[in-house]
């Protein structure tokens, strides 16, 4: 369905619309229910998040609105080892999500042929079936004893990640590692789909012409394929990172007391704890770290329409 | 040299490819377990029993209908709100455009942490109890902005021109929509409705926020049972739910090559 792969394509499709005059008033009335929704149900909860955040009391007797900013110090002292290492985790699954999505999509893309299309149905249909039970299956292939972990051992690759401190104890479950290749794994096709889209539109005429002129493979990635793929690459990160960051389910089905992500502090913090001030702050801290972050990669990447 | 470089690079897809789908596999293997304990991670030995009565881990079934109503409800919603705006979008010009595009990319670009958690305080405020008509309204918000993405690419796809034609042989605005706008860009529509589906059946985390114990979804069910045990039969749920992602992609495919064929 190569409509999904452009769908996600961000980058993609963006030709000027129909120049035609129109009845003016026709454009607004197609907006005005789905930005109606969105305004109300995505803008005003930010709105009630950050007043959340300067209120005082608890859920027994009520919140009284105080203004009272020295949450947001408290909440950055005490848990900035949670969201430094969220987002390290997720720039670590972004960066090897790229460097598994780019040869497959690439290949997909330019090379597949008349198996381009089973190859973009293999790469959709793991996406349509359910993300925990997914991650579920990776404590299955984890675990103590199984193939994978039998192979870590007999190459000793196991000593280079205890050495790197990303497993402990000579298992690979429950581990920055476990964790870190379940994020990469379960944004996977985030990054394939919008990177195949770019890719696809790639003329092979450009490799060719770089090859008669004497650019060598490498030569031509970096100068021609590379700078052509920049906005499925950009699409692809944005659509890696961000949720990676937020994510809790990889940090708490595959991780430790060690691993904890800023996402499962919040979690507990609004559903268990009933800190409400403390966990709004911290989930108005981490939207504006990303939107902050989403923002300056933007501009230096120069992409412009991303929807 | 070339060729050694060509199955390389070929290898490194097909391994990656792998990646991808070794879960799932696991997933159907072990759908046939018969597990030692509470735990299904270790293989014990073939049974076909969760396959037999996938309703027998209490409270699953329930949790399943749950999730494919509201899967449904959002899908719907969503697809029509976020086909109304990408007709907008790609069709239109008018002021307040990048406005618009910013409040659609926004909700892509916010974990969804944070929107759960804001519209648990939007409701608390509003003294609205938690349940399964705040998931649904979640649910639509998150996956509207998808469905736009999707119909739009489709949408400005299209030549103008055959609108032009249908209005040159005297249909009306609204015969032109009906007969020629909308089976043009109903690939795109069909994709979004799809994703819209797929997003929210597979949501736990704004789910989570929103839930109440009366309210269990099929994730939160799983995501309970980890905590307590795996029942095969969520497994079977799993092989099931790819075989049908698996079944619908390719009779889309199939569909959207033959009329490739006939254009």
């Amino acid at each position: 369905m190569p409509s999904v792969g452009a769908a996600l394509g961000g980058g993609g499709a963006t030709a000027a619309p129909a120049q035609r005059p129109r009845r003016n008033w026709v454009p607004y009335a197609l907006l005005l229910p789905g930005l109606l929704w969105l305004a109300l149900f995505y803008a005003t909860p930010m709105v009630t998040l950050g007043s959340q955040s300067l209120q005082e009391g608890n859920v027994y007797d009520g919140f009284v609105f105080t203004g009272n900013l020295s949450v947001y110090p408290q909440a950055l002292s005490e848990y900035w080892p949670q969201l430094l290492r969220s987002l390290g985790y997720a720039a670590t699954a972004t960066f090897f999500g790229l460097l598994l999505a780019y040869p497959l999509a690439y290949f997909m893309a330019q090379k597949a042929g008349r198996w381009k299309n089973i190859m973009l149905i293999l790469v959709i249909a793991p996406f349509f079936t359910s993300f925990l039970i997914r991650t579920l299956a990776w404590r299955i292939i984890l675990s103590d004893g199984g193939v994978v972990s039998d192979f870590f051992e007999r190459t000793g690759l196991i000593n280079l990640l205890e050495w790197l401190t990303l497993t402990t104890g000579g298992t690979l479950l429950n581990s920055k590692f476990a964790v870190m290749a379940g994020l990469t794994y379960n944004f996977l096709p985030f990054m394939i789909l919008p990177l195949y889209a770019a890719l696809e539109r790639l003329d092979p005429r450009y490799m060719e012409a770089a090859r008669d002129l004497y650019a060598s493979g490498w030569q031509t990635f970096r100068h021609v394929i590379w700078p052509l793929s920049l906005p499925g690459v950009v699409a692809g990160t944005l659509l890696t990172f961000i949720p990676a960051t937020g994510d809790y389910i990889n940090s708490r089905l595959l991780g430790n007391t060690q691993t904890v992500m800023i996402g499962q502090v919040i979690d507990s913090l609004f559903l268990r704890v009933l800190d409400y001030p403390q966990a709004a702050a911290l989930s108005f801290i981490l939207l504006i770290m990303i939107v902050t972050l989403v923002a300056l990669y933007v501009r230096r990447a120069g992409t412009e329409e991303l929807v | 040299m070339t060729w050694i470089k060509r199955h390389l690079l070929a290898f490194a897809a097909l391994a990656v490819l792998a990646y991808l789908l070794i879960p799932n596999l696991v997933v159907a293997i072990f759908s046939f377990n018969d597990p030692r304990g509470r735990y299904n991670y270790e293989w014990n030995e073939f049974s076909a029993a969760a396959w037999l009565n996938p309703c027998g881990s209490p409270g699953l079934c329930e949790a399943l209908g749950l999730s494919l109503r509201i899967g449904f409800i959002a899908a719907f919603v969503a697809t029509v709100l976020g086909t109304l705006v990408a007709f907008a979008l790609g069709r239109h010009r008018f002021r307040g455009r990048s406005g618009t595009n910013l409040l659609i990319f926004m909700p892509m670009a916010t974990p969804e942490v944070v929107m759960g958690s804001s519209l648990l305080t939007l409701f608390v405020m509003a003294g609205i109890p938690s349940g399964a008509v705040n998931i649904t309204i979640a649910h639509i918000m998150f996956c509207l902005s998808f469905v736009v993405v999707a119909v739009k690419a489709r949408v400005s796809s299209l030549d103008p021109r055959l609108e032009e034609a249908a209005a040159d042989l005297g249909a009306n605005p609204f015969q032109t929509f009906l007969r020629v706008t909308l089976p043009l860009a109903a690939p795109g529509i069909a994709a979004g409705a799809l994703l819209a589906f797929s997003l929210s059946f597979d949501d736990y985390i704004i789910t989570n926020f929103n839930a109440s114990p009366s309210s269990i979804t099929f994730p939160m069910y799983v995501w309970g049972a980890a905590q307590r045990g795996t029942p095969v039969e969520i497994f079977v749920v799993g092989t099931v739910m790819f075989l049908i992602a698996l079944t619908v992609v390719v009779i889309g495919q199939m569909l959207s090559s033959r009329r490739d064929r006939k254009a």
